[in-house]
């Protein structure tokens, strides 16, 4: 294993940076996450226009991969349509199980495409897919 | 007896003998399970080979074998906790199954509305949620008795929290997140004063330091092999003769009976009552080769070499200014159990870098969700010490600790 290849430079960004970490002003879709055996909780928060996500946040506690991951996952869906966002989901858990691997497809994943290793660190994935599960449960 | 050294006992431990990410293994999970000795495995392969057979049940070479091996380990335990007769000592899967069997049991059959059941609020859930469902069932109320700021029980707590309407008093000997040692003798002497009974919760003391069941007074006490050198699926249950003749089963089945009959039968005395089913032999004999380990090793030197441990690791882990240690900074009363959390990273994280370290440590809440919610702390990283650690062991910890922010972007 290569420290190197999981705590990367924008994961360490997006670790630190807080611009996607914040309460909503009246959200209308509030969904909780948690992994009970490590303790990473988060809090999504949806704004909704119809069914465009128009703004997304979370709040909660947890490693620097559910942190970055949220973030990145945040980054990705705001402005895109319930629909879409479900398709990222897919496409993100898919990755992580190695069953994505198509270039064209894994780079519509934006920044989270840097969790693609996460799949060599068993006892981790499951703080890269906390908020992508927990993105599924708030909108299916 | 010859001089204690960590190095050499090292070498016991086929699987500490590897390099994970490329550096030695150092095994700091000690407080999750342990590991085995040469002469565990040894002892489980021979018994495997030469004498495995169903104890109890039938008069073929076999089975008269396997039934003196489980017995002799039933013998080992007694002598190691000092219990008075083999009788009080009764094989489970692990101490959750002991504590389960105590509130099933025990409380289901003493326990009524409005008597009160006593913990702390360190306990683990294997120790709180069989006392969750009792009364739950028995409209009975669970209280908790809460820490000092070093994780400790303060007397007066003691003192306020165990009353005339408290029946069952249940707590671990040892703090499996903090390492902290409660004052169990206290407690006792209280609880019984005021006609409670007390089970005492010994998964993290029992492999570190001597115990004796009748200089504690306990009613019930509880281990589980795993956490001491022998194989997971094996676990201790001693209580009061008294005790466990006045209790129903447990769970019921071949091997408790007497007498069956159609629509009844009676059970067969102790210790066979709560012993269900085919036995889990060849942990019992992990367990007993385990003992023996222990033993000749000597508990006091164990203890010993943990708190110099302790105290070398502590010293260096309070001189870094981003650590922060939870619970006893002290060595009064604590074992060889240090949970720490580092700024601006979590335990998780922690975890992983220092396993790229070769350093093994759990990241959590420990299985103490209570006790995290009270200390306001989501989770922390548990180093935990054992007989085969050694000072530089304690040196690849802390150089890793000192690199963990290194990785997560901050300066130093």
């Amino acid at each position: 294993m290569d420290l190197n290849s999981i705590y990367t430079q924008l994961i360490m960004e997006h670790n630190k940076s807080d611009h996607n970490k914040r309460a909503l002003c009246n959200p209308d879709v509030c969904e909780r996450g948690h992994n009970p055996t490590c303790g990473d909780d988060i809090t999504l928060e949806l704004k909704l226009n119809g069914d465009i996500i128009e703004d997304a946040s979370f709040e909660g506690v947890g490693c620097a991969i559910s942190q970055a991951s949220t973030s990145m996952m945040i980054d990705l869906i705001r402005g895109k349509t319930l629909d879409e966002a479900l398709e990222m989901v897919e496409r993100f858990l898919g990755m992580i199980k190695k069953e994505v691997t198509d270039e064209e497809e894994l780079e519509k994943l934006g920044d989270s495409i840097v969790l693609q290793n996460i799949s060599n660190m068993p006892a981790r994935v499951k703080c890269a897919v906390l908020s992508w599960h927990t993105l599924k449960e708030a909108v299916s | 007896m010859p001089s204690f050294n960590p190095e050499n006992l090292k070498k016991d431990f086929p699987i500490l003998n590897q390099n994970i990410n490329g550096k030695p293994l150092i095994y700091l999970d000690n407080g999750a399970t342990t590991q085995k000795p040469s002469q565990v495995i040894e002892a489980i392969k021979k018994y495997n080979e030469t004498s495995h057979g169903n104890p109890h049940r039938g008069a073929h070479q076999l089975s008269i074998r396997a039934t003196e091996e489980y017995d002799l380990a039933k013998e080992k335990v007694k002598s190691f906790i000092n219990a008075k007769s083999r009788e009080e000592i009764i094989f489970t899967r692990n101490a959750s199954e002991s504590l389960n069997l105590i509130a099933y049991s025990y409380g289901m059959e003493f326990i009524e509305e409005k008597d009160e059941i006593l913990l702390a609020i360190s306990e683990h859930h294997s120790n709180i949620l069989p006392w969750q469902k009792l009364a739950r069932d028995k409209k009975a109320i669970l209280k908790y008795m809460y820490l000092d700021e070093e994780g400790r029980i303060p007397i007066a707590e003691i003192e306020e929290k165990i009353n005339s309407r408290t029946k069952i008093v249940s707590i671990a000997q040892m703090s499996n997140v903090l390492g902290s040692i409660h004052p169990v003798e206290e407690i006792v002497d209280r609880a019984h004063k005021m006609g409670a009974i007390v089970v005492v919760d010994g998964a993290q003391s029992t492999p570190h330091m001597e115990v004796d069941v009748q200089d504690l007074n306990a009613d019930f006490f509880v281990f589980s092999g795993h956490k001491m050198l022998a194989p997971m699926g094996i676990g201790v249950l001693y209580g009061k003769k008294e005790l466990l003749e006045s209790m129903p089963p447990f769970l019921t089945g071949g091997d408790m009976i007497e007498y069956v009959y159609e629509q009844e039968s009676t059970f067969a005395p102790l210790p066979f009552k709560f012993e269900a089913g085919t036995q889990n032999v060849e942990g019992a004999v992990g367990l007993g080769a385990a003992i023996d380990y222990l033993q000749n090793v000597g508990l006091d030197k164990i203890e010993k070499h943990e708190k110099f441990l302790v105290e070398y690791a502590l010293d260096k882990m309070l001189g870094i200014p981003y650590v922060n240690i939870q619970g006893p900074k002290d060595l009064n009363n604590r074992g060889g159990i240090i949970s720490f959390t580092i700024d601006d990273a979590h335990p998780h994280d922690i975890s992983t870098i220092l396993d790229s370290y070769g350093v093994a440590v759990r990241a959590g809440h420990h299985c103490a969700q209570p006790l995290m919610r009270y200390l306001k702390e989501p989770a922390t990283a548990r180093a935990s010490f054992y007989l085969y650690n050694t000072k530089d062991d304690i040196d690849q910890f802390i150089e890793g600790i000192k690199n963990v922010r290194k990785w997560l972007g901050y300066g130093s």
